[in-house]
């Protein structure tokens, strides 16, 4: 089949497990963000997937061909560091050509690529500088460039924005997400900042410890996440304790909330809701009463805190669709079962 | 961190005392060696003030000629086995671990704290047709019979280039611990072999680092004056070897401060012209 398939790989560090029987399905075309925490050991998969690291066991495939033992050089595919990697020694055009150089390319051949390159990524005539000369931004795209120069089959990318200020990060996420359509290539993205991984991908794989916990559309990642981890992990969420009582009807700080399903036989579970799908109403007319401990005034959105029970729960809400209330004051939360997910163990 | 220019005369006072240290240990001297070589020699040895050129003129013979051309020679081929040998050692000695860097680099040193006579020594014996490497070679069936190979060039570049070794290594070391791992990394993710990356990028990457290295070998090999007695021919002897031989067995001080100089001036245009090509090379 077309595409990269990681089957069963493991990493192992001398006893410590970097990567832990990971399986993975990449479709030819498709922009994958590797998310998670740093050590969830995504950076070495990556490296695995690029050849730079062997696996302890496993296979990793491409286009059907087993590339598990390949050396890097073999592999033709291209890879952004996260320092960028961009040779002091040679220019702009030089850095750019230099998968072309290595392959024996006729000049003119490279010019031409170079040429086409340096338009695409909106630095026309830049060939003959040096890369000291340029901006962070500037560098980023050649460094693009350069791994794109072979129209590899597969693009590989370790953190390559961490490096740029936030509202330059923004606009290459943009930028990144629209050059990989248009040129259909498999993109695999590793980040630890979940809007870029919402922004750009078509699949995000959530990691911790070394295991996949969810792999799945962003917005699927972010409506039905599949633990807790993945629930936190992604955007702001609350998870609050379920609780089945004697009629198996489910209950949440004691009272009982009509229609919130619990997987069957279960007497407990986690649920995840959003702070946007909190609504919060009068005292007494919604699920759960409590009171506000703070409210986070920020404009366009509020965030306001509050505390059920002991436990803390917020609701962000635009300014039009909310009660006025302040600290101190009660206040009654609303929760729809249709916004509940209730989350695997 | 960053300090402001000096401002008056007492700002540059921490460097008086390096200053007189410098004029008199090595302006003064040098200052004395120049005058000297001007002077005229009278026999029995002694010399007496005068601004003649007869020892320059003497140098220029074809004799002198060809033992300064074989010195230079002789320097730069220890400088470039030196660097040629050095360079891929020190760049896989910085990809292992801590520990065993360590070990290298204490062995590396301790062959620094061999005094010259021993390493000439030691190698005459292993070059010797009674003691010598030739009789492993031998045992092992890969020659008819055990053979000297001392003395001749090979012998004494052996010798330099064992002596030099450990320096290009030490000088080489913190630039290639610095380098970025990752850009061999990415010059392999961009279709180079491993060594196809060394030698595209390691190597240019580091090129001010290498003729640095190759100077540094290039006047130290140029000093040498035991080895290539040790372990060379009459026609193998450096330049160095003839200075001793006329400012001590000769008695010939204006002769020898005359060839000293010349030596000092060829050496300081070769690095000139080395920087200067290094130059052009980066703007190119």
């Amino acid at each position: 089949m077309s595409g990269l398939v990681l089957q069963k790989v493991v990493k192992e560090f001398g006893v410590f497990r970097a990567v832990n029987d990971v399986n993975l399905d990449v479709p030819h075309g498709t922009f994958v963000c590797m998310l998670g925490p740093s050590g969830c050991g995504k950076t070495t998969l990556l490296r695995m997937i690029a050849g730079l690291d062997l696996p302890t066991s496993g296979a990793i495939r491409l286009d059907g061909e087993d590339i598990t033992r390949v050396p890097t050089h073999k592999r033709n595919l291209g890879m952004v560091f996260q320092s960028l990697a961009l040779f002091p020694h040679l220019t702009v055009g030089e850095n750019i050509a230099y998968p072309l150089r290595i392959r024996k390319a006729p000049k003119e051949e490279q010019k031409k690529r170079v040429d086409e390159l340096l338009s695409m990524i909106h630095l026309a005539g830049y060939a003959d500088r040096p890369v000291s000369k340029l901006s962070g931004g500037q560098r980023q795209r050649v460094a693009i460039a350069r791994a794109l120069a072979i129209s590899p089959k597969l693009f590989l990318l370790d953190e390559p924005l961490s490096a740029l200020d936030a509202k330059l990060r923004e606009a290459m996420q943009v930028e990144l997400r629209q050059l990989q359509q248009k040129l259909g290539i498999t993109t695999i993205v590793v980040t630890h900042d979940q809007r870029e991984a919402m922004t750009m991908a078509d699949t995000v794989v959530v990691m911790n410890g070394g295991e996949i916990r969810q792999a799945a559309s962003p917005i699927e990642i972010y409506r039905r996440p599949a633990d807790s981890f993945v629930a936190d992990f992604i955007g702001q969420t609350n998870l609050i304790e379920a609780e089945a009582d004697s009629q198996g009807r489910a209950t949440v700080f004691g009272q009982p909330v009509a229609g919130l399903p619990l997987p069957p036989g279960a007497a407990r579970a986690t649920i995840s809701i959003r702070p946007e799908d909190v609504h919060l109403t009068a005292p007494g007319a919604g699920a759960l009463n409590g009171k506000v401990t703070f409210v986070r005034d920020l404009g366009g959105t509020i965030e306001t805190f509050v505390d059920v029970a002991g436990r803390q729960i917020v609701a962000v809400s635009t300014p039009r669709a909310r009660p006025e209330v302040a600290v101190g004051q009660p206040v009654g939360v609303a929760l729809t079962p249709d916004v509940c997910v209730v989350l695997g163990k | 961190m960053r300090r402001e220019p000096p401002q008056n005369i007492g700002d540059y006072a921490p460097l008086l005392f390096p200053a007189a240290m410098l004029t008199v240990f090595f302006v003064v001297p040098f200052g004395t060696m120049i005058a000297v070589s001007f002077f005229q020699r009278q026999q029995g040895g002694f010399y007496m003030p005068a601004f003649v050129f007869d020892n320059y003129g003497r140098f220029l013979s074809a004799f002198f000629g060809g033992v300064l051309g074989f010195s230079l020679m002789l320097a730069i081929a220890v400088a470039i086995c030196c660097v040629v040998l050095a360079l891929p050692f020190t760049y896989l000695l910085t990809r292992t671990a801590r520990s065993v860097q360590v070990i290298w680099l204490v062995a590396l040193l301790s062959v620094l704290s061999l005094s010259e006579v021993i390493i000439g020594f030691a190698w005459s014996t292993l070059f010797s047709r009674t003691a010598g490497i030739t009789n492993v070679l031998v045992a092992l069936g890969f020659m008819g019979e055990a053979k000297a190979l001392t003395p001749s060039f090979g012998a004494v570049l052996t010798g330099m280039v064992y002596q030099a070794l450990p320096y290009t290594v030490l000088v080489l070391f913190p630039a290639l611990v610095r380098l970025d791992p990752t850009l061999t990394e990415a010059a392999r993710t961009l279709g180079a072999s491993p060594i196809k990356a060394f030698f595209t990028v390691v190597v240019p990457a580091l090129r001010n680092t290498i003729t640095a290295t190759l100077i540094m070998v290039f006047i130290f090999a140029l000093g040498s004056y035991l080895l290539p007695q040790l372990l060379g021919r009459p026609q193998h002897w450096t330049l160095s070897v003839l200075i001793t031989d006329q400012a001590i067995y000769q008695s010939n001080m204006p002769f020898a401060a005359a060839m000293a100089v010349f030596l000092v001036l060829v050496t300081l245009g070769l690095v000139a012209l080395t920087v200067i090509a290094g130059r052009r090379g980066e703007a190119a």
